[in-house]
């Protein structure tokens, strides 16, 4: 049981409401998570420097189109600005104009998967292929499991569209707008790291 | 301290049954689960041992076959590390990190649950192996290219896809603590008075964070070259195999400072409460432990030096590794200095943490000449490498857990531990565990490799290896000692109550077993020892003065008549409801990651596991997190 002031020389215990700010407790595990996904993907990184030119005799970053992905690029960080202006209209409690945006982002974001697919199906009969040459392996891998947190940002982001459809997007638990752009902008900007190391300094 | 029996017949007050346990969000009862299976692990994984060492006893063994000796070593490793270990120190972190600082519960109880089953499922995944063509047999540190061949054969890949399941679990509990210790402290409880095991669990979970990635990215490429024809570990064509050491020693050494830190924590609660002092630089071995947090990040060559990296990195990585001994030295003379003029009780938990700087002390020297390369080539794969990292990771972790399990044992079931059995059981342990592993030094510099299943007649090392068997049957039997201790002093056992050690920290102000909520009002914070000194006064020369109403060790009366005011008074605290939803999800996780093994026909399990873990956190997430106020 609690510890009673029994006898004077006791502090007094002093009654605090328990109540902890959830939302300041949520962000801030989103950012442990997301300080973990940066030594995610930088061993993948790391991994693709180290096999930049173990293409094995196959094609190498000559198959790159970068206009082409430059394009999606373009696209992919787009999506930030909707995001941005997502969360915006919620904030103001705007939640018609918030669902233009999260669907505009959702659809950016689908955008930039279709041109991955597109692209890796170019690639794959160019002959760049996972088994080919451990600098594919590498290459694959890292847009590969970029690619997979796109959909899952994507997954999220129709959810909480879906959720504010039928007025039960809160703020304070499951999905929350803010905590969705979070990660939605780090897969952005991990996006501006791989193009750049990936497709950039290739050439 | 008039508790009755019957107060205390429930290990934890609430409701009861296995479904209650199942849809725990309390992480009272997560951190008990969390011990029980992680003790029941410690026995499969010390059979395995010790059928390792009857196998060892003699020349020429007979008792295993090769393959299965290297399925026993390789699991007894990956056993110990990932079953036992870390999930024994996630209990104690689990139980006490919100108690200690002054919270009803983690961040988030649902994640925490969530941790906890991914983890469970993980462990009998990997276990299932065992009946499915065998264990994974390629050493629990499963080096390239040895582990991405034979590629017919699935053991590996349970290895692969096990502990990527049991990292996620580790990161979301990572997650959850770093939350709950930036946001949920009581008021006045600043980081500088938190309990040294609070800022051990902060940097475990720090290092956990940063760490697992670079080996999930390792155990995925290894995943890809077993099953996808990826080249990431095939030299043939033109790949690096070195790679894999590197991303996996840039987890496996800070992973030694995870199993190690949490057992630093526990003896520097041990230690001041024994000798009835305040722990002797408080900010110094807080410090030192988030030195070690941060160095440990750039000593994990030093598990490489025979690969070739070149003399520059031999010497930058031998340098930082003696370096790291530095802050490991300020923490033991800090718990000398503690003892030091203290009046002392050799209580069991004190033997053990006794025990343990002893031991890790030997093992800390041991582990500094790893740092000087030239020696470090000569020792490396023998067993002085083993003697090395036992008496760090069983001289030091365990008997730091141990310590801590005999500490606050009475704070779980509200009984103590009977001490006699406690001290068979110390000496025991003690006895056992040096017999076992010091003749490995010598076998070690004697050139006994490490990993083979046996050896030849006649190369001197006969003797201390049967030296080392009979010390393995020495720790069984201290273990089935301590199992007896815990069964007989479950219902048994001397009644504790609130505060049987004359305590210093927040866990002992409240009820054994603390209620289901920890605390009636949430604690105000003045100091650190806070609850020490609302119990003790110094006098003009530092003497200890008794404050009023202190008797027998505990502040307040636990069983008053006004205990039905205290209902009205906490009628208003919302405790989170159960919730099966993650247990389902950690469900569907490892049913995708049966799937993943078996992949040429496995999509599908892999497709229902997705869909199952979807359910669950889709579920999780739109539940209410309150169904109804606690009363």
């Amino acid at each position: 049981m609690s510890t009673h002031p029994v006898a004077g020389t006791l502090p007094p215990v002093v009654h605090v409401e328990g109540e902890h700010d959830i939302v300041h407790i949520r962000k801030t595990a989103m950012w442990v998570f997301l300080g973990s996904e940066c030594l995610f993907f930088g061993s993948m990184i790391a991994t693709f420097l180290l096999y930049r030119n173990a293409t094995a005799g196959g094609p190498g970053a000559d198959v790159f189109s970068v206009p082409f992905t430059s394009a999606s690029s373009f696209i992919l960080l787009m999506s930030s600005l909707t995001m941005v202006l997502a969360h915006n209209a919620f904030e103001r409690h705007d939640s018609r104009q918030g669902r233009v945006w999260l669907a505009g982002t959702a659809l950016l974001g689908s955008t930039f998967l279709a041109g991955q697919i597109f692209e890796f199906t170019e690639f794959v009969h160019e002959g760049l292929t996972i088994s080919g040459s451990p600098f594919g392996s590498s290459f694959f891998m890292l847009t590969g499991f970029h690619g997979a947190h796109v959909a899952i940002g994507v997954m999220m982001l129709a959810a909480m569209f879906l959720l504010s459809l039928s007025g039960r997007l809160h703020h304070d638990r499951g999905l929350n707008v803010e905590l969705v752009g979070l990660y939605w902008h780090f897969v952005d900007i991990v996006w501006i790291v791989i193009f750049t190391v990936v497709y950039l300094l290739q050439v | 301290m008039a508790v009755t029996a019957e107060r205390i017949a429930l290990p934890i007050p609430g409701e009861t049954g296995v479904w209650s346990w199942i849809t725990t969000v309390d992480h009272k009862r997560i951190g008990l689960l969390y011990g029980m299976t992680a003790f029941f692990f410690f026995f499969v994984g010390g059979l395995e041992a010790y059928l390792v060492r009857l196998q060892l006893a003699q020349p020429n063994g007979t008792v295993l076959s090769a393959s299965a000796y290297n399925q026993l070593f390789t699991m007894h490793g990956l056993t110990m590390v990932f079953l036992v270990v870390m999930p024994i120190a996630a209990a104690f972190t689990n139980y006490f990190l919100p108690i200690l600082i002054g919270a009803r519960d983690v961040a988030f109880p649902r994640l925490n649950a969530f941790s906890y089953w991914l983890f469970l499922f993980s462990g009998i995944m990997i276990y299932t192996s065992f009946f499915v063509g065998g264990a994974p047999d390629g050493a629990w540190v499963g080096y390239s290219p040895l582990a991405t061949q034979l590629t017919e054969v699935v053991r590996m890949d349970y290895w692969a896809i096990g502990l990527n399941l049991l990292g996620v679990a580790s990161i979301a509990a990572s997650a959850n603590f770093i939350a709950t210790i930036f946001t949920m402290r009581a008021p006045g409880m600043t980081m500088l008075r938190m309990p040294v095991f609070v800022w051990m669990a902060l940097v475990v979970a720090f290092l956990l964070i940063f760490s697992l990635p670079p080996v999930a990215i390792g155990l995925f490429q290894l995943f890809l070259d077993r099953n996808f024809g990826a080249l990431f570990y095939q030299a043939a064509a033109g790949a690096d195999p070195l790679l894999w050491q590197h991303l996996f020693w840039l987890f496996g050494h800070p992973e030694v400072y995870v199993l190690v830190l949490p057992a630093m924590g526990i003896v520097s609660e041990i230690l001041p409460v024994f000798s009835r002092k305040p722990l002797f630089g408080y900010e110094f071995v807080v410090f030192s432990g988030a030195a070690i947090g941060f160095i440990g990040f750039g000593v994990w060559s030093h598990h490489m030096f025979t690969s070739g990296m070149g003399p520059v990195a031999e010497a930058g990585f031998g340098v930082a590794t003696m370096i790291i001994a530095l802050p490991t030295g300020v923490k033991i003379f800090n718990w000398i200095g503690t003892t030091w003029g203290g009046r002392l009780r050799f209580s069991t938990p004190m033997l053990f943490s006794v025990g343990f700087i002893a031991m890790f002390v030997i093992g800390g020297l041991s582990g500094v000449t790893h740092a000087v390369v030239p020696a470090d080539t000569q020792q490396h794969d023998t067993y002085y490498v083993v003697a090395h990292f036992h008496y760090v990771l069983f001289g030091g972790a365990i008997f730091g857990y141990v310590a801590g399990v005999y500490y606050w044992f009475p704070k779980w079931t509200g009984r103590m531990l009977h001490e006699g059995w406690g001290k068979v059981h110390f000496w025991l342990m003690l006895i056992g565990f040096n017999l076992t592993f010091a003749p490995m030094h010598i076998l070690g510099l004697n050139g006994m490799p490490r990993r083979t299943y046996r050896y030849a007649d006649g190369l001197g090392w006969d003797a201390w290896n049967l030296v080392a068997t009979i010390g393995a049957t020495v720790i069984g039997v201290s273990f089935l000692v301590f199992l007896w201790n815990i069964l007989w002093a479950r219902k048994h056992g001397a009644v504790s109550g609130n505060d049987p050690w004359d305590g210093r920290t927040l866990e002992w102000t409240i009820t054994s077993p603390p209620p289901a909520h920890n605390f009636d009002e949430v604690p105000v914070v003045h100091s650190l020892d806070d609850f020490w000194h609302r119990k003790y006064a110094e006098d003009e020369e530092g003497r200890l003065v008794e404050m009023a109403v202190v008797s027998g060790g505990t502040l307040v009366d636990t069983d008053g008549p006004d205990q039905g005011g205290h209902h009205e008074e906490h009628q208003q605290i919302h405790m989170p409801s159960p919730s099966y939803y993650p247990a389902l999800a950690a469900l569907g996780l490892v049913v995708t990651g049966y799937g993943l093994v078996y992949l040429s026909w496995g999509w599908v399990a892999v497709a229902v596991g997705g869909m199952i873990a979807l359910w669950g956190l889709f579920g999780w997430s739109l539940e209410p997190i309150t169904r109804e106020a606690h009363s």
